[in-house]
């Protein structure tokens, strides 16, 4: 199981940076997307997968799954909403306000100085 | 957003919505012992409005719960600083939580808790955060 | 806390104050309520004189992080306290001077008392504190109101230079120190300085003694501004001239000389300590003076003379500290040097404080600086024109003025060294005295020049801005006070002997008095006929000399070339940083994130795997898996598929859908993982994200691909396929091998007897890790409040067109 995962994240990674390379605004977005589900799947891929009941406390059971990694992928979990949405609006105004979605026409560093 | 007018989805709606934002509370309340608390139960009434926002639109929701939601992070987040520093005033560690058993009238004997202060605050954060962002952007049209 | 922890925080806490007193009552200047500040610790600080008087120190502890060991020790003993004394007095003076020279119409005294209360306290800091870490930070805080106050009048550009160039020389300088406190800290295991004096002998053996001498000589040697750090120091003259008067004379830029007195101790037994400290100390002093003889600004003047005597003083100190070899001697000859230190950094404190409040009157009253306009001041400004040459001749080092005392005793110390034997002083000790009599040739000359360039010759009131009177007695009285004290000093100089030099010797040294050493100070006018009497002569005879011919041999100083120059160098040095850095941003940051995410991508990929390579980290255990079942498998493919659909997806809807059926699948591996908080969270949070997409469907555009080319993809797969693999490679070593156990055991032990709980994901939430939890919700507010402003902002704009 654990080697499974491991190839899936790596899929998901190496899609999450093919997307995140490109030039089109929405596919970057998608893109850091996907890289935080691959993080918070390594993350839980790490300490090891089903290595006892779930970390709920009850007097019969001994062993639970590692309770952390998940408390800190809860936290990833709703972390990277924020940010996603913040991306989002982002680029929808970036979109509005300069017409375009491709990153390479938004470069402007010269104009600037 | 588009104007609907969806009779179906919006009957629906108000049945399921109630039954959400109940289960979300739900969830909230038994998060210490089972699955839930203040992320989820907070997620889950913010998704429930946000179905009332698609069934509807902005203006009823606005009329129907008229909060300010940005008031409502800026409290939660208040909130939750303000129990963990409720602790120095004991002379503890920030962050020491204190809990004890109560035999409380209609409940019986409870466990009261100040980390369930703090979850109430992550909850009205969670709520606060999601609809400023979805109202925002919806009126932003 | 105790009351000395209180006593040296009090400027910050009343600086806390000033503005509202500034605001709310006008009608009366802010410098009277700061006058309080400095005056109630210069009496709380002379309670402590018999303390130290006896050989006897205070120390205070207010434990601040003691896990690091860095506490708030507070050290009183002699060398601190003088120092303590000389900021809290010199302090008051010049804040009553202040008054009348910053008129409270127009100036900013809010911020400028606010900026000089910084300086007190940070000063104070800095010289009773034990810890070293503590004194560095008082140190930089010095170096911060230094710049601030350099730079109180902001819209100059010279104020703006002067401030920025002492910041960036002193920083620097404080930096290297904070790198010599670490490596003290290494050798010794310990911040205080008293417990790195008893260690002192071990220290010198460290291969780390070396390094950490010299970094903490160039934190030194630059807030000090000793050769050839010593540039920034006459463009800090930008400031008003009280904060001239005290951070760039007597307060300040004698932090130097403090950490040099204070670490002498622990470093001196060294030679190349000894060499150092003279040798830059005596460069600095012939330097400074010479230089300072062709300026033409009064305070220019006063700032290189101000650099040399800082030398002088430095010099002193260094060759003081070769009577830490002689510690069985009875009659220690090199104390004397050690001596003439301390009693010249109090004299030199008086005089150069009243001749700089001395040239800020002549600016006020008569609207310049420049000696080529000002002379014959005397019949007009009878009183400035005594304080004037009281202090110039002190400053020269004739008698009867403390200058005099000080002066011979500096010509003894550097005589001195002619009979020293070790590290071939013998050979080339000879120069010391040498220099130092040149030196003090030139210091007469300026001196000289000072105040008969001024006060004497033509009258030519025609030339200045405005028509010089006398200044109003509020602003003569800080001076008047500190040239009585020159005076006093000159006749009575036992009165400083036993309270404040003997106690800060002994600090300075305090092995010899361990040794049984008394350190005995007695200074006297008369030597009789002594080496030191003829140099004295030769001095005067010679400055004399020179002065009168100073308009022939004055083209010396244009014979060297603005290029080579210290300044010169050091103008280029950043115009050329900040150009070659503009050249090496606009090479690298194209504009274009790509560039960016390739430049990140390519080096976590390279260091990754080359830390898996060398480290061979790359280990692969197969035992204690967990087992496959099919619809696992199923999953997987679910999921991978629709990640891969994104990548060829032609229309947003497409991928905003697959984005979708990748979020339901995580949550539904968080199911089979046994992980029920999180699936609910990411079921629900996918829900809201597709419909946060969806929202702002409308308003984005289609995807086109069309301006990729062939190879532009090709190069982003093949960096997204390494990333992909290296990310594989480590989860896989990760989870095979383990270096320690996790520590969620603690979490599932206690999470019902700590926290009364059931759900240990959520325990640990809000309970063993709510600081998490509570930042998290802060940058969620954050994105939340970025998104609004981000909208409405918009939304204000166009209304307003």
């Amino acid at each position: 199981m654990e080697f499974l995962m491991c190839i899936v994240v790596g899929i998901l990674f190496a899609s999450a940076v093919y997307l995140m390379l490109s030039k089109s605004l929405l596919r970057i977005i998608i893109g850091t997307g996907l890289l935080s589900h691959g993080a918070h799947l390594l993350l839980l891929t790490m300490s090891g997968l089903k290595t006892g009941a779930a970390p709920i406390l009850n007097d019969n059971i001994s062993s639970y799954t590692d309770p952390l990694p998940q408390a800190l992928v809860l936290t990833a979990i709703v972390i990277s909403f924020g940010v996603t949405a913040f991306f989002l609006v982002l680029a929808y105004r970036t979109y509005q306000e300069l017409g375009t979605d491709n990153m390479e026409e938004m470069r402007g560093t010269e104009s600037h100085d | 957003m588009r104007k609907t007018n969806d009779l179906i989805l919006q009957t629906v709606t108000k049945v399921i919505s109630f039954i959400i934002i109940l289960f979300s509370i739900h969830l909230f309340f038994a998060g210490h012992y089972t699955p839930g608390g203040g992320f989820i139960g907070g997620l889950m009434t913010a998704a429930a409005l946000v179905l009332l926002l698609l069934a509807y639109d902005i203006k009823t929701l606005d009329n129907i719960l008229p909060f300010d939601y940005k008031l409502m992070t800026a409290a939660g987040l208040l909130i939750a600083v303000l129990t963990a520093a409720g602790s120095l005033l004991f002379n503890v560690p920030f962050f020491t939580h204190a809990y004890d058993y109560f035999d409380l009238p209609l409940l019986g004997e409870t466990s009261l808790h100040t980390a369930v202060l703090f979850d109430i605050g992550v909850y009205m954060v969670v709520i606060g955060i999601t609809m400023t962002i979805i109202q925002t952007i919806g009126e932003s049209e | 806390m105790s009351l000395l922890h209180l006593a040296i925080v009090l400027p910050f806490l009343a600086a806390v104050f000033i503005p509202f007193l500034f605001k709310g009552l006008k009608s009366i200047h802010t410098g009277w309520f700061v006058l309080l500040v400095p005056l109630f610790l210069f009496i709380y600080f002379i309670q402590y004189l018999p303390v130290t008087g006896d050989g006897e120190t205070v120390t205070k502890t207010f434990e601040w992080i003691p896990s690091l060991g860095i506490n708030f020790i507070a050290h009183v003993d002699g060398l601190g306290l003088l120092f303590a004394m000389l900021i809290t007095g010199i302090g008051a003076l010049v804040v009553l001077y202040s008054i009348y020279y910053l008129a409270k119409e127009k100036e900013a005294l809010h911020n400028f008392y606010v900026y000089l209360l910084m300086f007190m306290g940070a000063m104070l800091g800095v010289v009773l504190s034990d810890n070293l870490i503590v004194l560095y930070m008082f140190w930089e805080f010095t170096s911060i109101s230094s710049f601030l106050l350099i730079g109180y009048w902001y819209d100059r550009e010279r104020s703006r230079y002067g401030a920025q160039k002492s910041m960036l020389i002193t920083v620097f300088g404080g930096l290297s120190m904070l790198g010599g406190i670490v490596l003290l800290y290494l050798m010794g295991g310990t911040f205080s300085i008293q417990e790195l004096i008893g260690l002192s002998d071990v220290l010198i053996t460290d291969p780390l003694f070396v390094p950490a001498l010299l970094l903490i000589l160039l934190g030194a040697f630059t807030k000090s501004a000793q050769f050839p750090f010593h540039i920034w120091l006459p463009d800090a003259m930008e400031a008003p001239t009280p904060v001239s008067a005290y951070l760039h004379s007597a307060t300040m830029v004698k932090a130097g000389i403090y950490l040099v007195a204070r670490m002498s101790p622990v470093f001196a037994e060294s030679g190349l300590w000894l060499w150092l400290v003279a040798g830059f100390g005596i460069f600095t002093l012939f330097w400074g003076s010479f230089n300072a003889v062709k300026q033409t600004d009064l305070k220019a003047l006063l700032a290189y003379s101000t650099i040399s005597q800082l030398g002088l003083i430095m010099s002193l100190l260094g060759v003081g500290a070769a009577a830490l070899h002689y510690d069985y001697l009875d009659d220690n000859i090199y104390m004397i040097a050690t001596i003439a230190a301390v009693f010249h950094l109090i004299n030199h404190a008086t005089f150069k404080g009243s001749l700089f409040m001395m040239a800020g009157i002549v600016d006020h009253e008569t609207g310049t600086r420049d000696i080529r306009k000002l002379g014959g001041l005397v019949n007009l400004m009878p009183i400035t024109f005594t304080i004037a040459i009281i202090g110039s001749f002190s400053m020269a080092g004739l008698p009867p003025f403390n200058g005099f005392l000080s002066k011979e005793m500096f010509l003894t110390g550097m005589l001195s060294v002619l009979e020293l034997d070790l590290f071939n002083l013998s050979t080339w000790g000879v120069l010391f005295p040498v220099i130092a009599w040149i030196a003090s040739v030139f210091t007469f000359v300026y001196s000289i020049k000072l105040v008969f360039k001024t006060f004497l010759g033509k009258p030519q009131f025609d030339k200045l801005p405005k028509k010089p009177h006398e200044a109003p007695i509020g602003m003569l009285i800080s001076p008047l006070v500190l040239i009585t004290l020159v005076v006093v000093f000159g006749f009575f100089p036992n009165l400083l002997s036993n309270s404040l030099i003997k106690p800060a010797v002994e600090a300075i040294l305090p092995s010899l008095v361990e040794s049984g050493q008394e350190v005995d100070v007695h200074i006297y006018f008369w030597h009789g006929f002594q080496p030191e009497l003829f140099m004295t002569l030769g001095i005067i005879l010679f400055g004399i000399v020179l002065y009168s011919t100073l308009a022939k041999w004055q083209g010396v100083y244009n014979r060297i070339p603005e290029r080579f120059t210290l300044n010169g160098l050091y103008d280029r040095g950043l115009s050329g940083s900040e150009s070659g850095g503009y050249r090496l941003t606009s090479g690298v940051m194209t504009g274009f994130m790509r560039t960016y995410l390739v430049y990140i991508f390519s080096f976590f990929v390279a260091i990754l795997m080359s830390t898996l390579i060398i480290k061979q980290g790359f280990v692969y255990d197969t035992s204690g898996l967990a087992a496959i079942k099919s619809y696992e498998v199923i999953l997987a493919l679910v999921l991978v598929a629709g990640a891969v659909t994104i990548l060829f997806a032609k229309s947003r809807l497409t991928s905003i859908v697959a984005l979708g059926v990748v979020g339901y699948s995580v949550a539904l591996f968080f199911v089979l993982f046994r992980a029920p908080d999180l699936a609910l969270t990411q079921l629900v949070i996918e829900t809201v994200t597709v419909a946060l997409f969806l929202l702002c469907f409308y308003h984005l555009p289609e995807i086109s691909r069309k301006e990729e080319r062939m190879r532009f993809r090709f190069g982003n797969a093949v960096l997204s396929v390494l990333v992909g693999i290296t990310i594989t490679l480590i989860a896989m070593s990760a989870f095979s091998q383990r270096s320690s156990e996790s520590i969620s055991q603690y979490h599932i032990d206690n999470v019902y007897e700590l926290a009364a709980g059931g759900n240990m994901v959520n325990v640990i939430l809000v309970d063993f890790r709510g600081f998490d939890t509570l930042f998290e919700i802060c940058v969620l507010g954050v994105a939340a409040l970025g998104i609004y402003a981000m909208i409405r902002y918009r939304s204000a704009r166009s209304e307003n067109e």
